[in-house]
């Protein structure tokens, strides 16, 4: 399922994201496959909350394509833009979470589109991935504004994954999560998307996080994407900023306890 | 990848009942084939064949794990054949995360606990009181230092918001007045016609608008516009944190927040209650000097000779105390928003109410106090 020559679920080709007179993406190419985990990683302000932005069509490049499961994004129909909603799910960097609903309403809203999906069904469901994304099962009945950061993240994760989709956008899923809550985290976006088939698009600067989990790693510097591959991969490569990265103290100490694993 | 929607055939039904599923048992699918496991009878074993099955999704998952669930109630076991690996990994995952506790049914609300929540909220609305009274306290207090080390008065803040309060509510509040005053004209020429006294509708304009209505009606639209307009200011400050931010850096949000606030309010609402009493007698003089043939001189004239200076006294000594109401209503909902947006739009409207159900409260307390002392 792994292998080079596996489906291409978003196909990025020659972007260009502008802001004004600063240009953030200036030809971008980037495949992502069916099934795998794929790690963005990349300073600080390289535009990787921009990419996830446009690719699931929140935003409008200023050149270029995007292809996400066969439909080009920009030049989607109403109804085409329907059906590719239905099969992503998107997990905002600080969760973005309805304020007036609680958790479980939150879970639900995505899956108020289903046809004949039963409120009780929904209900049930929708406790199920509550309890999925690892959070206790009274949080359901919580407003966002009386969880934690953390539990914040995970009712986004189960909002994300409410209706099932077919890929996943997380953006910085660990961030401000404790050690163990983020590795259970990993773990946990490990077993859904193997055991779902699910495709997963993680901007993360977590190391650990991607050690862990990630199938390939992305790097994005100098406008594009520097290089792709897996993490063994991203050891050898020789680009200053890349090896500066996979090589610190912090990258030395996350491979070690990758290692031991 | 096929859109085959799930279907059960049912192979066998004795002594186990197997059924077979083909298609994608997925989310889609609840309201059919989600809703046939779930209507399966739980009175003998249940064999599950899932070689046709093409995609399983947590839903689907879900569906076989609580059948599971329900057979294991009744004594009776779920086998699953054929299942391949990651089907075999994901039915695990959906089983372990299944929620556990039952949802207990919601306990009734008894008389005791309505009298409770009612005795709560008489509480509250003195704790309310008790609180707004604080504020109070903190704005004299605050002001108070500055006079001692004026250095620390932020005078910016304080012009700046004498423009917001005072300034940009002069077009508004001088429109108000003048119509008021041309109703009032209109209205009491009509009436006192009648008696040939149309003379005295100089009294009646200037001794209403300029004891009551100048300052009163003033007061009701600098709380809708003021009230509103600090409460979502020092709320949405709030709700992001920045409140906390400032006291962890040893800036007082009562000297940065409220005194310029409630202090521009106190300089600002008499001068617009006396703008609005100008532009209220002029309205009601020109009315008088279109329907009534008084002239602007005559109007003048019984004006001056008519109408105790009193009578402005009367109404502009109201202005501070509608001020500091106002003012004190707006910060204290303020700092009651939580930290969702809801909340923030609930205090703010609530705040409007508030202040303008207040400063007409006082101004009836103002009615009592000044007949008895007999002005
Ligand atoms: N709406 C916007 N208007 C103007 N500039 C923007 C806008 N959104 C993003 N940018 C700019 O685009 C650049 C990339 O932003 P982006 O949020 O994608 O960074 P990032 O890679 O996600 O960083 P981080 O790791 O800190 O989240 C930044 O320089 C930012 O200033
Ligand atoms: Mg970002």
């Amino acid at each position: 399922m792994r292998n080079a020559d596996a489906e291409i679920v978003i196909r990025v080709r020659g972007l260009v994201t502008r802001f004004g007179p600063q240009v953030v993406h200036d030809g971008l190419d980037l495949d992502v496959r069916r099934g795998e985990i794929l790690g963005i990683v990349g300073g600080s302000g390289t535009g990787k909350s921009v990419l996830l932005r446009e690719i699931v069509g929140l935003m409008r490049p200023a050149a270029g394509q995007i292809e996400m499961l066969g439909t080009d994004v920009q030049q989607a129909t109403e109804a085409e833009r329907a059906m590719l909603e239905s099969r992503i799910g998107v997990m905002f960097q600080d969760g973005a979470l309805f304020s007036s609903l609680t958790v479980r309403e939150n879970v639900e809203v995505p899956m108020r589109a289903v046809p004949g999906l039963d409120p009780a069904t929904r209900a049930a469901l929708a406790d199920l991935k509550i309890s999925l994304a690892g959070l206790p099962y009274l949080a359901g009945d919580k407003y966002p504004s009386e969880l934690s950061g953390g539990m914040r993240k995970r009712a986004g994760l189960a909002r994300a994954l409410a209706r099932d989709p077919e890929i996943v956008f997380l953006d910085e899923p660990t961030a401000g999560l404790d050690p163990i809550g983020a590795s259970a985290f990993d773990r946990l976006i490990h077993r859904l998307s193997r055991a779902m088939g699910l495709t997963v698009f993680l901007v993360t600067h977590d190391l650990d996080t991607l050690h862990a989990v990630c199938d390939r790693v992305a790097v994005l510097a100098e406008r594009r994407v520097l290089v792709t591959g897996t993490m063994q991969e991203m050891l050898d490569v020789d680009h200053p900023w890349v090896h500066d990265y996979f090589h610190g103290p912090r990258a030395r100490a996350a491979l070690a306890t990758a290692g031991k694993e | 990848m096929t859109d085959a929607a799930a279907e059960i055939d049912t192979v066998a039904t004795e002594p186990a009942l197997i059924l077979r599923i083909r298609g994608r048992l997925t989310l889609a699918e609840m309201a059919g084939a989600g809703a046939r496991l779930r209507a399966v009878a739980a009175d003998r074993p249940v064999t599950l064949d899932l070689s046709r099955l093409l995609r399983l999704d947590t839903a689907g998952a879900w569906a076989i794990v609580t059948l599971r669930a329900r057979l294991a109630a009744e004594g009776h076991a779920l086998r699953i054949e054929h299942a391949a690996p990651e089907v075999e990994s994901l039915l695990v995952a959906v089983e372990a995360a299944l929620p556990r506790a039952e949802s207990e049914p919601r306990p009734r609300r008894s008389l005791p606990d309505r009298l409770d929540a009612l005795g709560r909220r008489v509480a509250g609305a003195g704790h309310t009181g008790a609180e707004m009274l604080g504020i109070f306290g903190l704005f004299l207090a605050r002001l108070g230092r500055s006079l001692v080390h004026p250095r620390e008065f932020r005078l910016t803040a304080l012009v700046h918001h004498c423009e917001e309060v005072g300034f940009r509510a002069v077009p508004i509040v001088a429109l108000m007045a003048f119509l008021i005053g041309v109703v009032l004209a209109f209205q009491g020429a009509v009436q006192l016609r009648q008696f040939g006294a149309e003379v005295f509708v100089v009294d009646l304009i200037a001794i209403s608008i300029l004891r009551e209505l100048g300052i009163l009606l003033t007061s009701i639209i600098v709380a809708g516009r003021t009230a509103s307009a600090f409460t979502a200011a020092i709320g949405s400050m709030k709700m992001r944190e920045e409140i906390d931010a400032m006291r962890t850096l040893g800036l007082d949000p009562a000297a940065m927040l409220f005194v310029p606030r409630i202090l521009a309010l106190l300089l600002m609402l008499p001068i617009l209650g006396l703008i609005a009493n100008v532009a209220g007698l002029f309205g009601g003089g020109l009315m008088a000097w279109l329907t009534l043939d008084i002239s602007p001189g005559m109007f003048l004239t019984r004006l001056v000779d008519g109408t105790d200076v009193e009578n402005v006294m009367v109404g502009l000594v109201k202005a501070p105390a509608f001020a500091v109401i106002i003012g004190v209503v707006g910060c204290h909902a303020g700092m009651k928003v939580g930290s969702n947006a809801e909340s923030l739009g609930r205090q703010t409207s609530s705040a409007v109410v508030a202040a303008i159900f207040a400063v007409i409260v006082a101004d009836a307390v103002f009615s009592v106090f000044f007949a008895q002392v007999g002005i």
